[in-house]
């Protein structure tokens, strides 16, 4: 029979199983796995997450979308450490997120990527920390609502700077100085991240500098950061470093090991840090680099977004105003019950009982005393540029002014790319 | 006469008229397979190679930051951007560094590897199943093996264990460019990686060797052991080794992404993929710069594979020999 069947085959019919199997391919394109569970009536949104430590905010994220009623909410949970690179790519394709959480960054509204949400946010707009809404806010316009605000700070073990006779350091020298005497055979001293480049910009506001002065000009490189890269070498190469830790610094693990006596870190462990260590944590902000620093607190965290690109912009923003402005009872899960987080809308984080004694209340106290906020004018490109100047001035015995200047150049075209 | 009754005989009309349906129906068959077979793949090529790369040498001509459908034409900007960028040409040195590790010791190990299978005389499956195993593992899975279990920092790692019992520091593997140990690092993962599957290779050439070439070089007092492996073997391997060294040169090329998950955020030991990907990927988004690189980048392979092709003589038929 089929041989029968193959003997009638002519061009003709090979022509047609040809274009058949191209429009099955095609087709097989157009179905994969958007991740949208509906179809395209407008009432099916896709929200992408990076992938947080603590356990049990996946499934709370899942939760909270599986409660709006609205519309069918997909959550894509994206994994590893390069989140960005991920959803830059996605945002130019048909496959885009309707809903994404990220950084404020001006290169997203100048390529028209996020959707002015100022109409959702302008009513409750007092409710929020006024740096969070000043950090998200160009020409007038608010462009994402801040969904936690994360600060990060040194944490210490007291039983070890006891043992060693340490005080708190409140300088970058005698953080190096403190380092030296709590490292041991089997303890470094200080874990700054396996490339450093999460105390970049305490670094800078440490030494009295900034990222961009106000019209968005370059305002890093001075004497006192080239100071304190060239002090950063030195502990670098001291051997009281820890280097090459199996998780980085946003992962308490080598903390909570004993593999460091100090270590960069967020709010969010507070949790498994006590529940490993109990009262045996401390923090102190970055201390403070040369006669004109002051010690910094980064306070960092995530706001959501939607793609202004998108097939679903009202939608989306419906979706965003009722789970990160509407619902104060997940927003207050979400920023307590799995890691601790300060949720920007000042009454939440008023009212949130698990920050208001011990170590979190410490932290919001640092938080409010010494915090430095995103800047929106500061560009991943530019933070990739910096990157450089830690890899190269304190990785590398590279001369730190030269990286300065070098990383300046960069950040001066990409700031001319942006405002001309 | 006889031409006209041979003709008669010969020519039989009820079988001239039979003989040519199956004959067509053989070759309709065969067209129709070589479609079936052919045709998805040749679609999967073009959709996802040809467009891609025609697209490519578009987006190299415009200014697309955040775009791949750019509308302001740069000419040769992004050309000139590439060939200015020190990371791109300093990434083309560690490229050269990379494969000059590389190459040479994947050759040495797979030709050894399979020479030791080959001589076995009972668990050979058994031999070259493990060697080969490590082919299937993904290079992610093993970059990351590698970097939080052998050589992390830490006291615990295994490399610092071990060198822990010689009364050595820990190292810091992957952190710090000087000593460059991240080269050993990447090198021995690669290694691992795909010395099972040029073994097979040249497990595959050895046993095509005749056995007589052997018997006569012993006849002609050829000593086993070295001198017959450099007269009889190596040159028995040539077509062998000229195609893994090929391989091995398109592979060190395409090296990605156990760079990209050992070094993370360095800026040493970056190789041409990696940069490219940082431009056009990355934070800066721009793919108008990074389809230029890769127009470079390809450019430059083709032009090193021929050239290779050329001096190891590669494709030419044996009686040019």
């Amino acid at each position: 029979m089929s041989a029968s069947s193959n003997m009638n085959w002519d061009r003709r019919n090979v022509l047609r199983a040809a274009m058949g199997l191209a429009a099955a391919g095609g087709l097989a394109a157009c179905g994969g796995n958007t991740g949208r569970s509906g179809g395209g009536s407008g009432d099916a949104l896709v929200q992408y997450f990076h992938a947080y430590g603590e356990a049990g905010v996946e499934q709370a994220v899942k939760r909270y979308a599986k409660a709006y009623k609205d519309a069918n909410v997909a959550t894509q949970w994206i994994t590893g450490n390069n989140y960005e690179q991920k959803l830059f790519a996605a945002l130019l394709t048909k496959n885009a997120p309707d809903v994404f959480e990220f950084h404020p960054q001006i290169q997203l509204i100048k390529s028209g990527q996020v959707a002015d949400l100022t109409d959702i946010i302008e009513p409750v707009k007092d409710d929020f920390n006024q740096a969070d809404i000043k950090s998200h806010t160009v020409d007038g316009k608010i462009y994402g609502v801040r969904m936690i605000d994360d600060p990060q700070f040194l944490f210490y073990r007291p039983s070890l700077f006891k043992k060693a006779g340490v005080e708190v350091p409140t300088t970058l020298d005698e953080l190096i100085e403190a380092a030296d005497k709590l490292t041991t055979s089997k303890v470094k001293g200080i874990f700054l991240g396996n490339d450093l480049t999460s105390v970049q910009n305490p670094l800078i506001w440490s030494a009295g500098a900034d990222t961009l002065t106000a019209d968005n000009k370059p305002a890093f490189n001075t004497d006192a950061v080239a100071e304190g890269l060239k002090q950063l070498r030195g502990l670098f190469t001291s051997g009281n470093l820890l280097l090459d830790a199996p998780a980085d610094s946003w992962d308490p693990s080598a903390f909570i090991q004993g593999l460091t006596a100090i270590q960069w870190c967020g709010m969010w462990a507070m949790p498994a840090m006590q529940k490993a260590l109990g009262d045996d944590i401390g923090i102190f902000p970055f201390p403070k680099i040369g006669s004109a620093g002051k010690q910094s607190v980064y306070n960092g965290g995530w706001s959501m977004f939607v793609n202004a690109k998108g097939k679903n912009v009202e939608a989306a923003k419906e979706y965003v105003k009722w789970l990160w402005i509407d619902q104060k009872k997940y927003q207050e899960d979400f920023a307590t019950s799995y890691g601790f987080h300060i949720p920007p809308r000042t009454s939440l984080a008023e009212s949130a009982t698990k920050l208001k004694s011990g170590l979190p209340a410490e932290g919001v106290k640092l938080f409010n005393e010494f915090g430095h906020f995103d800047n929106i004018g500061w560009t991943q490109a530019m933070i990739a540029a910096f990157n450089d100047v830690m890899a190269n001035a304190v990785r590398k015995d590279g001369d730190p002014k030269a990286q300065l200047a070098a990383c300046e150049k960069k950040v001066n075209a990409e700031l001319k790319k942006l405002f001309g | 006469m006889s031409t006209t009754t041979t003709r008669g005989v010969a020519q039989p009309a009820p079988a001239k008229v039979s003989k040519p349906r199956p004959r067509r129906g053989l070759r309709a068959s065969s067209t129709f397979n070589f479609w079936l077979f052919t045709g998805p793949f040749l679609i999967g090529l073009v959709i996802f190679v040809f467009v891609p790369i025609g697209w490519s040498i578009w987006l190299s001509f415009f200014e697309a930051r955040f775009t791949v459908t750019p509308s302001e034409f740069v000419g040769f900007e992004n050309y000139r951007q590439v060939l200015t960028d020190e990371d791109f040409l300093n990434s083309l040195v560690t490229f050269t560094v990379f494969a000059a590790f590389i190459v040479p010791a994947t050759w040495a190990m797979s030709l050894g590897l399979a020479l030791l299978v080959n001589r076995l005389r009972f668990m050979r499956a058994f031999f070259r199943s493990v060697f080969f195993l490590p082919t299937a593992v993904s290079y992610v899975a093993a970059a990351l093996i590698w970097k939080m279990s052998i050589f992390n920092g830490v006291r615990f790692g295994l490399a610092n264990t071990v060198i822990g019992w010689f009364g050595i520091d820990n190292v810091a593997w992957l952190a710090n460019p000087d000593p460059p140990w991240y080269w050993l690092v990447i090198v021995t993962v690669r290694l691992w990686l795909q010395s099972g599957f040029y073994m097979i290779l040249f497990l595959a050439a050895l046993q095509n060797i005749p056995r007589e070439l052997y018997e006569a070089a012993s006849l002609d007092g050829a000593k086993p052991g070295w001198q017959t492996f450099r007269h009889i073997t190596l040159p028995q391997l040539r077509a062998t080794s000229t195609a893994v060294i090929l391989l091995l040169l398109v592979a060190a090329y395409q090296a990605f992404d156990e760079f990209f998950n050992l070094l993370g955020k360095a800026t040493w030991g970056q190789p041409p993929l990696v940069e490219l990907y940082k431009m056009a990927l990355g934070e800066n988004q721009n793919y108008g710069a990074g389809s230029a690189g890769a127009v470079v980048l390809t450019v430059l392979i083709c032009l090193v594979t021929l050239l290779q092709g050329k001096i190891m003589g590669f494709g030419r038929g044996e009686e040019n020999k």
